[in-house]
């Protein structure tokens, strides 16, 4: 379906934790939007002027909503940190893959979420309608979005501090809880992926990935936020794929990372 | 009132001045979801080279005050890849086609140009100045005994009129200008980028995995009006105008500074449809101010 840059009004906006915030802005490209998807969210700015990548956390395609958690992590989100109910802001969207669940019907799922990768992977929980169970990765702390995964799955957390759940990673957690399934689909930092990856393979499972990179359009054009393939990609006929449109999610096996 | 946009660079009439800078548009494809191909003056695909370039590591882009910096490193599928699947896209539309040709050795550049020669597209334009690739590119852009002696040789190979793209980064871009027109060019586009740097001053590293990269977008606008305004002075050939152009109004001062024609670059990454409101306003501007041919207006501010 066709991309687009609108202008969509804040419905309201909370702060989860610190640093955290949860933004649900009315665009009516809310109704096209899949799992493991993402939006640009342009800075009013006009320093800043590039989009800035992020995850929907969930979509109502009827109230034609879109959510979307992000940490602040530099002037843009900064901005956006401060937006308020019927304020404006402009987003392109909605851009990427984003996950087929259709084709894990009659598997078992575990959805793995790590720190600010854990948002996307609510909207993945929600949509699976087979066996699923979840594992969030947190460094500490409130453990945001938790209990918003409770209602959907049976979740378990993994904390590097200890103060919940499984002291460690979200593999340490699959282990300590004797986790099992068919199908692992995962977002968060880059160590936590590749432990992932290498998890997956090892216990004959599939994996399925959300990359992140800077990016600059968006929209495959400048490929600026590309992946190592293990094979040449059928488009850049070289040996990589572009994360905004040919990804942000990949079968584990496909890239080097 | 009737309007004449049109304008011809070489012989090769452009509907309007309008056209996209390469590398910030792909081949077309990614774009073509938000503007209509057709209201275009011209597509200049991203530099092809004559096999599979990987490109350079991640972080390629970064975003600097006002503009970004870019390392993508001329990534493309090939001459062959494009040949077959690009240009055809492109001839679907009614616009015209450029293509921006890369190498590494004046061999590879002859390679990219005679297996385009042969191919349904308007013109080609010689990336002599990308400063993201070490071995040639740049450095044929930066003397110009150099930058002349490959054109020359390019321009005896090279069938379709033939621009040549000048690097911002040396110390007389008229020089550089004359050098191509001597040599054969038919038209120059400037700006390319600006060589630039960035540091994460939390991590202490360099932002882009090559270290420097290419500065682009509205905050080099100034520089590259100049040296357009220069070229202009020097050289009879016509000029492309490009570097930061966000609107009507910048495409205007390009045009009035010496431009035939202008492209927009990172504005893209902005807005997708920027391309074709610099249309838009470009015959708003004509209608205030009464202007009938596009014609009269390049090169046309006061002295």
């Amino acid at each position: 379906m066709a991309k687009e840059k609108q202008t969509a009004v804040v419905v309201k906006q909370e702060k989860l934790t610190e640093g955290v915030y949860s933004l649900v802005i009315k665009a009516p490209m809310a109704g096209q939007a899949r799992p493991g998807q993402f939006v640009a969210v342009f800075p009013k700015d006009k320093s800043h002027l590039l989009g800035r990548p992020i995850s929907i956390c969930d979509a109502d395609p009827a109230a034609e909503t879109l959510r979307l958690v992000y940490r602040v992590a530099g002037n843009g989100t900064a901005e956006f940190s401060a937006l308020q109910s019927g304020n404006t802001v402009d987003v392109l969207g909605i851009l990427g893959n984003g996950y087929d669940l259709s084709i894990f019907a009659g598997k078992k799922v575990i959805v793995i979420g790590g720190g600010i990768g854990i948002p996307p992977m609510l909207m993945t929980a929600k949509q699976f309608a087979g066996e699923k169970v979840a594992v969030l990765g947190y460094n500490g702390g409130d453990l945001f979005l938790k209990e918003e995964f409770d209602k959907e799955c049976t979740t378990y957390v993994a904390t590097m501090d200890g103060s919940a759940g499984t002291k460690g990673t979200v593999i340490d957690a699959i282990k300590a809880e004797g986790i099992t399934g068919d199908v692992i689909l995962a977002c968060g930092p880059m160590p936590m992926l590749r432990a992932v990856k290498e998890y997956a393979k090892g216990n004959g499972m599939m994996a399925f990935i959300s990359l992140e990179e800077r990016m600059a359009c968006g929209v495959g054009a400048c490929l600026g936020c590309v992946t190592k393939t293990t094979e040449v990609h059928h488009h850049t006929n070289v040996e990589n794929a572009r994360i905004c449109l040919d990804g942000p999610v990949f079968n584990a096996e496909d890239v080097n990372i | 009132m009737i309007m004449n946009t049109s304008v011809n660079i070489a012989g090769v009439e452009l509907k309007n001045p309008v056209m996209t800078a390469s590398g910030t548009f792909g081949s077309g494809a990614e774009y073509s979801e938000f503007v209509d191909l057709n209201k275009l003056g011209a597509v200049v695909t991203k530099g092809v080279s004559a096999v599979p370039w990987p490109g350079n590591p991640t972080p390629r882009v970064a975003e600097v005050y006002g503009g970004m910096l870019n390392a993508i490193g001329l990534q493309n599928p090939g001459v062959d890849v494009f040949a077959s699947r690009d240009i055809p896209f492109l001839q679907q539309f009614d616009t015209k086609v450029i293509v921006n040709v890369c190498g590494k050795t004046v061999e590879d550049y002859i390679a990219v140009v005679e297996r385009l020669n042969e191919e349904p597209i308007d013109m080609m334009e010689i990336n002599l100045s990308c400063p993201n690739v070490k071995a040639g590119a740049l450095a044929f852009g930066q003397d110009a005994k150099v930058l002349a002696g490959v054109t020359s040789a390019l321009r005896m190979v090279c069938k379709k009129p033939m621009i040549i793209k000048l690097s911002p980064n040396v110390s007389n871009i008229g020089d550089m200008a004359r050098a191509a027109e001597s040599a054969g060019a038919d038209a120059v586009s400037l700006i390319n980028t600006l060589i630039g740097m960035k540091i994460d001053i939390n991590r202490r590293k360099f932002v882009l995995a090559n270290k420097t990269g290419g500065f682009s977008g509205p905050a080099v606008k100034p520089v590259a009006v100049r040296m357009v305004y220069e070229v202009a002075q020097a050289v009879q050939i016509p000029i492309i105008g490009m570097g930061g152009i966000a609107n009507a109004e910048d495409a205007i001062e390009f045009i009035l500074a010496g431009a035939t024609a202008v492209s927009v670059g990172t504005m893209n990454f902005v807005d997708p449809r920027t391309t074709e409101k610099v249309v838009q306003g470009i015959e708003e501007y004509m209608r205030k101010y009464d202007v009938q041919d596009i014609k009269e207006l390049i090169g046309a501010v006061n002295q």
